[in-house]
C-alpha cells in the first residue's frame, strides 16, 4: 500500500513537471545563492583586503603588506587593552546570565501560581531592540534623577561615566535583558529530568543539594551549554549596548575599536585584519566548549 | 526488625477513593505481594509506603514508628520502579554506589559494598556501563543492585519484571525470590501477574478499586476465595461462574443450570449449609481442573457437547456448552478428540465454591 501510495505521489509530481529533487533545489538555491553574496563573499573578499593597506575613503593605489597588519595588531599593547575588556565583559554578563537565568529557571519549574504569565514577562526584555534597551538604561542610570540611584538610595552615583563602573553598568543591561534567553533554555532542559529519577534520589536519601549537583545539574548541563556557548559569541561582538550607552575608555570593546578603525579612521584593510583575529578568538572559544558539549552528551 | 503495619489507610481525589480503609501488616522479613488489575490502588499503597505518596487517613507504621508524616528518604526502605529510574549520566558502579555516597560514606566502604552486591546479582561485568548500553534485564539488576545496596529496612517493587520479555521475567522471577531469601528483607511487591504473585509471595494481597478483598497464602488464596472477584483473578484458566439452583431430590441434591440445562448430582450435605432464601440463587465457582471428563457413559456423569478445545501441551482446555453457559475444563491432552463430540461430565465436590449472587461473596461452603 505505501509503495502504492508513493507511485501515485510520484506520478502527481510528475506531471506537474517537478520532481522532488527539482523542489527540493527550488528551496535552497535562494538560500546558497544569498548566503554566498553577503556572507561568503565578502568573508573571502576582506580576507584579502586584510593582507592590504586599503583605505576607503581615499583613492591611493592598494599595496600588498603581507603580515604586516596583523603583526602590528598583535603588538599593539591598546588592542589587547581591548581583548582584555571585552573577556571582562563576557565573563561577568554571561556568568550573570547563566546565575540569574539558571536561578529563575529552577524558581519557574516548581508549581507556581500564574506560571505562564510570569514566564512570558520574564521573557520580554529579550525582544526588544538593543538600541531602545541600551537608551532606557541610560535614563535609568542617570545620576541625577535615574530611578537606579534613587530605589537604591546612591544619592547621584555614576554608573556610566565612571570609568571603573561603566562596563559593569553594560554588563549588567545585558544581564537583565538575556537572562531570560539562558532561562529559557534552562527550563526546557529541567523539564526533560524526569520526575522518577528525583522520586529515585529521594529514596536514595539525597539531600537537596546532593541531589542538585548530581541529578540536576549533569542532566541540565547539555543545554546549559548551547545556552553557554550562543551568549559567548553574542557578548564576545556585543556592540549596540557599550556603544550607545557609554563613550568610556574602559568601555571600549574590542568590536567598538574595529568600528572606529574601519569607519572612523578608515583603516579598512586593517580593520579587516583584526575583523580576522576576532573571529579566530570566537571560533576557538566555541571549539573548546563544543568539546566540552561532547563530553558531556557522551555520558 | 522491619514491620510494615497499614492502618484505616485512606486516600481519595475529590470523591474518588484510590484507596479505602486499608488495614494490611507485613511481618519481617515477609514477602507480600499486592495483586489486582491495573487502577485498584496497589500502586499508589506502595508508594505511600514509600513516601512518594501522601495519605489522607490513617497511619502507616514501620517497626511501630508512624511514617506517614516523614520524607521517604527518613523511612530508611528502598524502592525498585518499574522503569528502573536509573540516573542516566552515571554508569552502573556509580547508580549503585549513589545511596551509599549520598550519605558520605568512605570510599572503601562504598567500593566494597557495591562489589559485593554487584557479585551477588552476577552484574560485575556491567559495572563500568552506563544504562543507556544496558538490556532490560540488567538494567532492572542495576536497580535492584542500587536499592540492596543500602541493606534498607524494607524493599518496595513496583511491577519490577513488568517491562521485560516473558523468558527473562521467568528468571528474574527466582533470582528475586533468591534475593529475597538471601537478604533477610522485608519485601512488598506489586504486580498484576497473577503468576507472578503465587510464585513469589509468602502472602498475597488481593486489591480491586482501591479495597483490599482478601490477604492469604497462594493456596489459601486460590483454594478458599472470600469472593467471586479473587475467585476469578487468581488462576489460570480463569474459574468457571456459573447460576446455579439447587434441588434437593430425596436422597440427594442436585444442581441445577440453566433452564434445566444440565443437572449434576451433589451429596446431600449441600443443603445443610444453605439458608432457605439462597437456595435459588446461588453462584456456582468451579475451577477447571475441578470439572471431570471422561470419553464415555458412566453413572454419576451427564452427558455434554465439547465446544471448543485448546491444546496447550501438557493439558488441553475444553469448552463444554451447556446452554447458554460455558464450562470449562481441564483434560489430559488428546483425549476429547473433536469439537461437537459428546463426553461425560461430573463436578469435583471438593473443588466447587458457592458465591452469593447479590454480594459476590463466597459462602464458605467446603465439601468433600
Amino acid at each position: 500500500m505505501a509503495g502504492l501510495a508513493r507511485l501515485e505521489g510520484d506520478t502527481r509530481a510528475a506531471a506537474r513537471g517537478w520532481s522532488d529533487l527539482t523542489i527540493r533545489n527550488v528551496f535552497i538555491l535562494p538560500t546558497i545563492a544569498f548566503l554566498i553574496i553577503f556572507n561568503i563573499f565578502p568573508l573571502i573578499y576582506s580576507l584579502g583586503y586584510s593582507f592590504t593597506d586599503f583605505r576607503a575613503s581615499v583613492n591611493d593605489p592598494v599595496n600588498f603588506v603581507g603580515l604586516q597588519n596583523y603583526r602590528e595588531l598583535l603588538n599593539d599593547p591598546n588592542i589587547w587593552r581591548n581583548f582584555t575588556v571585552t573577556a571582562q565583559y563576557v565573563i561577568v554578563s554571561v556568568g550573570g546570565q547563566v546565575i540569574v537565568g539558571f536561578g529563575l529557571a529552577l524558581l519557574l519549574n516548581r508549581k507556581i501560581p500564574f506560571k505562564g504569565l510570569i514566564t512570558t514577562l520574564l521573557l520580554l526584555p529579550m525582544m526588544m531592540s538593543m538600541a531602545v534597551v541600551g537608551l532606557f538604561w541610560k535614563l535609568l542610570y542617570d545620576p541625577s534623577w535615574g530611578i537606579i540611584n534613587y530605589g537604591l538610595g546612591l544619592g547621584s552615583f555614576d554608573w556610566l561615566s565612571n570609568p571603573d563602573m561603566a562596563l559593569y553598568a553594560v554588563a549588567i543591561t545585558d544581564i537583565w535583558m538575556w537572562a531570560p534567553f539562558v532561562m529559557l533554555l534552562s527550563l526546557a532542559g529541567l523539564s526533560a529530568v524526569p520526575s522518577h529519577l528525583y522520586e529515585a534520589a529521594a529514596i536514595d536519601r539525597a539531600g537537596t543539594w546532593y541531589t542538585f549537583t548530581r541529578i540536576t545539574l549533569p542532566l541540565v548541563a547539555p543545554i546549559l551549554i548551547i545556552a553557554i556557548i550562543f551568549r559567548t559569541m553574542e557578548a564576545f561582538k556585543s556592540f549596540d549596548l557599550p556603544f550607545i550607552m557609554s563613550g568610556q575608555p574602559t568601555t571600549e570593546m574590542i568590536s567598538i575599536r574595529l568600528y572606529k578603525m574601519a569607519f572612523q579612521e578608515w583603516q579598512t584593510g586593517r580593520s579587516s585584519a583584526l575583523a580576522y583575529i576576532v573571529l579566530i578568538v570566537v571560533l576557538a572559544i566555541t571549539n573548546i566548549y563544543v568539546k566540552y558539549l561532547n563530553k558531556v552528551k557522551e555520558r | 526488625m522491619a514491620e510494615i503495619a497499614l492502618q484505616d489507610v485512606e486516600k481519595y481525589f475529590g470523591d474518588n477513593y484510590v484507596i479505602r480503609k486499608l488495614n494490611l501488616t507485613i511481618a519481617h522479613k515477609e514477602f507480600v505481594v499486592l495483586l489486582g488489575p491495573s487502577g485498584c490502588g496497589k500502586t499508589t499503597t506502595l508508594r505511600a509506603i514509600a513516601g512518594l505518596e501522601t495519605i489522607d487517613t490513617g497511619d502507616i507504621r514501620i517497626d511501630g514508628r508512624p511514617v506517614q508524616d516523614l520524607r521517604p528518604s527518613d523511612r530508611d526502605i528502598a524502592f525498585v520502579f518499574q522503569l528502573y529510574a536509573l540516573y542516566p549520566h552515571l554508569t552502573a558502579y556509580d547508580n549503585i554506589a549513589f545511596p551509599l555516597r549520598a550519605t558520605r560514606e568512605s570510599k572503601a566502604a562504598v567500593d566494597a559494598q557495591v562489589q559485593a552486591v554487584a557479585k551477588s546479582l552476577k552484574i560485575e561485568h556491567l559495572l563500568k556501563v552506563r544504562p543507556s548500553a544496558l538490556s532490560g534485564g540488567d538494567m532492572q539488576r542495576i536497580a535492584i543492585g542500587r536499592a540492596l545496596v543500602r541493606r534498607p529496612k524494607a524493599m518496595l517493587m513496583d511491577e519490577p519484571i513488568g517491562s521485560l520479555d516473558a523468558k527473562l521475567r521467568e528468571d528474574m522471577r527466582s533470582e528475586l525470590k533468591r534475593l529475597h531469601i538471601e537478604n533477610d528483607s522485608t519485601t512488598v511487591y506489586v504486580t498484576h501477574d497473577q503468576v507472578e504473585a503465587m510464585s513469589l509471595a509468602d502472602r498475597v494481597a488481593i486489591m480491586n478499586d482501591g479495597v483490599l478483598q482478601q490477604v492469604g497464602t497462594p493456596g489459601e488464596v486460590y483454594q478458599y476465595p472470600t469472593n467471586l472477584f479473587v475467585a476469578q483473578f487468581i488462576g489460570s484458566p480463569v474459574m468457571n461462574i456459573l447460576p446455579v439452583a439447587v434441588r434437593t431430590t430425596g436422597p440427594g441434591t442436585e444442581l441445577v443450570v440453566g433452564n434445566n440445562d444440565a443437572v449434576f448430582a451433589f451429596s446431600a450435605d449441600l443443603p445443610k449449609h444453605l439458608s432457605q432464601k439462597s437456595y435459588e440463587s446461588l453462584m456456582l465457582g468451579v475451577r477447571p481442573e475441578g470439572v471431570l471428563l471422561v470419553p464415555e457413559e458412566t453413572p454419576g456423569y451427564i452427558p455434554v457437547k465439547a465446544h471448543i478445545i485448546e491444546p496447550l501441551g501438557a493439558y488441553d482446555i475444553v469448552d463444554l456448552k451447556i446452554g447458554d453457559e460455558y464450562l470449562r475444563s481441564r483434560t489430559p491432552s488428546g483425549m476429547v478428540k473433536r469439537v461437537g463430540d459428546t463426553v461425560w461430565a461430573r463436578l469435583d465436590e471438593a473443588q466447587t465454591h458457592f458465591f452469593d449472587t447479590k454480594s459476590g461473596d463466597s459462602l464458605n461452603i467446603r465439601l468433600g
